[in-house]
């Protein structure tokens, strides 16, 4: 990798446009509104277009006027098209951004075809060229692109930072917010015009697929993160960095590795928010697919272990005595699973000193046995409920009251026996443990 | 019918006085407009609402509502669904648009009398996985007092805190909203309305699919509001509590089928009115306006 001023001044405007969106793409996905940036980058085109053909320029203060005008636009007929057509809100989106859309081709190819309104570099942004054109700003040949995604940055970030909390109550109850007197509507078309002009201002470098992707996918990769707004935020723009970053490197490593020149920068930024969102799935902590299936496979251990308790404290009731005990082999028979997996849920309950090893395998500690009462109290407590209250007839209600033993907290062991008026049998005649 | 029992009441609904003659009573906090909510006086009820219609699409929901507040009384809302219950809320509030009419709060429009009304919304109208906790939520209730573009405080912090505390739920000012059960969230919600402060309040079905634990700590709540002289709006659903939790009813179907004291109202009449045989020739001419596209 050959790294050049070049590369920087490419990563800076990468990561300034991605940053610019990731912030205002917080509050879309936020308010379930993750396609409104996708129609709005689309349908700022008409204003572009009109934009130049009465300015006869491509001044970007025209520009972004033009484009902050169609973003409210966009807002507001979407909201019209669904109300006054009766269409469903993501129908009436997708009727409004494609005909401004059009009308913006129309508008380019019949009006100013002469000038260079490329709607493919639209699409996928030249980010390489950005710092070919420069101004001269403070001794320093700046790339003109710098200089106005710098401003939108700063635009966004105080908006975000000003408007925070006004941001917060609009997004989370837009009900309650407009009487208290923040008006949901006017925030919602604010952060349109922002969204418009965010995009106007990154489609020279990055193109408006990668605006679309920076967004949605740093927003939604910081969600699975956090659980504050505030962090979100700061996560998201985290993101963004990085995979301005990571995406120019990797367009000039990665296609090396295959023979190939380097490859589009746009492109491979928004492949690199896409693996972070990947590896945010699945690892998240909380909410990711690792974090679930570990906290779905304790919670299974955990049953799996009070049911052994249970067993062994049965086993004893049956032979009249403690001290009984179970082979490994012997438990994976009665509960019907692999010894591998009966062993591992051995050693937890040894290692909290439930379970203990005796001559003939393992046996319950007195502070197992009490714990084990303690199930097969509920269990049987269950058992006399369901009959009560259910009508089930006693053979049927073992399975439910299986199930039931596990999610019994001191509470409801309470309620349950005051509703069953503390009985010392259950339906079958065994005897309930009395409450410790 | 019974009477509201007395444990649950402590005005004049146990006393043989008609609420809306107690014009002799003291205003219950300094400087409060004089007590006074007949229809002569709508100009200084809690809630005044003059011939107002409210439609969707065109088709009336609300019909030619007229309805003076009475001032320090818990108000239950009955009616059956898509009666215009939340809907009359929402249109008091300018949530949505009324076809005609006017509305005011202690005499003047809601936009002047913001600082003194409190709000809860149906409690399915958020997205509960937001990323804020509880205390957040709360704090929410004071973004009107802090002004826009300041930040919430340490100080604002501990009002919310409070609120929570009084609502039982000091334990999960930090917790993710998501992470609280229903009857959580609807208490987290009713802090919220309680750091409003406010001299009216509004509440959208703040019953609607909680514990027995909640619903007690809220209607503890609302009681101790009316000791405030607070005024409360309830959407209520549960018929069979009505009579123990409202001192006033507002029977409604879009139109108001009867308002008024709840021992006086709450009739089988009156509750065939509202929920039996439904108002035919309004929803008829309601349905023909829609169709044909008549606006009102």
């Amino acid at each position: 990798m050959h790294w050049q001023t070049l590369d920087t001044w490419i990563v800076v405007a990468g990561a300034l446009s991605a940053v610019s969106c990731a912030l205002l793409g917080n509050f879309l996905v936020l308010r379930r509104a993750s396609m409104m940036g996708d129609a709005i980058s689309h349908a700022v085109l008409p204003g572009l277009a009109l934009a130049f053909l009465i300015t006869d320029s491509r001044d970007s203060i025209a520009m972004f006027v033009g484009a902050g005008v169609v973003g409210v636009l966009t807002a507001v007929m979407t909201q019209w098209v669904h109300r006054v057509g009766r269409v469903d809100p993501s129908a009436s989106m997708g009727v409004v951004f494609t005909g401004l859309f059009a009308l913006g081709l129309i508008l380019i190819v019949r009006g100013a075809d002469h000038v260079d309104l490329d709607p493919g570099c639209v699409l996928y942004g030249a980010i390489e060229l950005t710092p070919l054109d420069t101004v001269f700003l403070g001794g320093w040949d700046v790339p003109r692109a710098v200089v106005i995604l710098a401003v939108v940055f700063v635009i966004n970030a105080l908006f975000v930072a000003v408007f925070f909390k006004e941001l917060r109550i609009s997004s989370f109850d837009p009900q309650l917010s407009t009487t208290v007197g923040i008006n949901a509507t006017v925030m919602h078309h604010a952060l349109m015009v922002l969204v418009a002009i965010t995009a106007v201002a990154s489609f020279e470098s990055v193109g408006s697929i990668l605006v679309i992707a920076m967004l949605i996918v740093p927003a939604a990769s910081a969600q699975l993160l956090t659980d504050r707004l505030g962090s979100m935020v700061l996560v998201s723009a985290a993101i963004a960095v990085a995979s301005a970053v990571l995406g120019h490197a990797g367009a000039m490593t990665v296609p090396g590795w295959f023979g190939f020149e380097d490859t589009s920068t746009a492109g491979m930024i928004a492949v690199a928010a896409g693996v972070m969102f990947a590896v945010t799935w699945v690892a998240a902590p909380r909410q990711g697919l690792v974090g679930k299936l570990l906290h779905r496979v304790m919670v299974r251990l955990r049953v799996l272990q009070e049911d052994i308790l249970g067993v062994l404290y049965r086993l004893e009731e049956y032979r009249g005595g403690e001290g009984a005990g179970l082979s490994i082999a012997k438990l994976g028979e009665v509960l019907a699973l692999r010894p591998a997996f009966a062993s591992v849920a051995i050693r937890g309950l040894v290692k909290r000193g439930e379970v203990t090893r005796t001559g003939h395998g393992y046996g319950l500690t007195r502070g197992g046995r009490e714990a084990a009462a303690r199930l097969v109290r509920a269990h049987r407590l269950w058992e006399s409920y369901l009959v009560k209250f259910l009508n089930l007839p006693p053979d049927h209600v073992h399975g439910p009251a299986e199930r039931l033993e596990h999610v019994t907290d001191a509470a409801m062991h309470e309620a349950l026996a005051d509703r069953t008026d503390r009985p010392e049998h259950d339906p079958q005649g065994r005897a309930i443990p009395p409450s410790p | 019918m019974n009477k509201p029992s007395a444990a649950t009441t402590t005005n004049a609904s146990a006393a043989p006085v008609h609420p809306r003659a107690s014009l002799a009573e003291p205003a219950p906090w300094p400087g409060a407009p004089k007590v006074a909510t007949g229809a002569e006086h709508p100009e200084d009820a809690p809630l005044s609402i003059h011939d107002m219609t409210v439609a969707y699409d065109r088709k009336p929901v609300l019909w030619d509502i007229d309805y003076n507040a009475p001032q320090g009384k818990l108000i239950g809302i009955i009616g059956p669904n898509g009666a215009g219950k939340s809907t009359l809320i929402k249109a008091v509030l300018g949530l949505v648009p009324m076809a005609s009419g006017k509305v005011s709060i202690f005499g003047k429009p809601y936009s002047k009398q913001r600082r003194l009304v409190g709000y809860v919304p149906q409690r399915e109208s958020v997205d509960w996985d937001f990323p804020v906790s509880a205390l957040d939520v709360v704090a929410m209730g004071l973004y009107r007092r802090i002004g826009w573009c300041l930040p919430v405080t340490r100080r604002h912090r501990n009002a919310a805190r409070e609120a929570l505390d009084r609502v039982g739920m000091a334990d999960y000012a930090d917790r993710q909203i998501s992470r609280l059960s229903g009857g959580q969230q609807q208490r987290v919600f009713l802090a919220r309305a309680l750091v409003q402060d406010a001299l009216v309040y509004f509440m959208d079905e703040p019953f609607a699919g909680v514990d027995a634990a909640t619903e007690q700590a809220i209607i503890a709540l609302l009681q101790e509001l009316r000791r405030g002289g607070k005024t409360v709006l309830v959407v209520h659903h549960d018929l069979q509590t009505v009579e123990t939790y409202f001192d006033e009813l507002l029977l409604l179907n879009m139109r108001i089928v009867a308002a008024g004291e709840t021992g006086e109202v709450f009739t089988q009449e009156n509750l065939h009115k509202t929920y039996g045989g439904r108002l035919t020739l309004l929803d008829q001419a309601a349905e023909a306006m829609a169709r044909k596209g008549v606006r009102r």
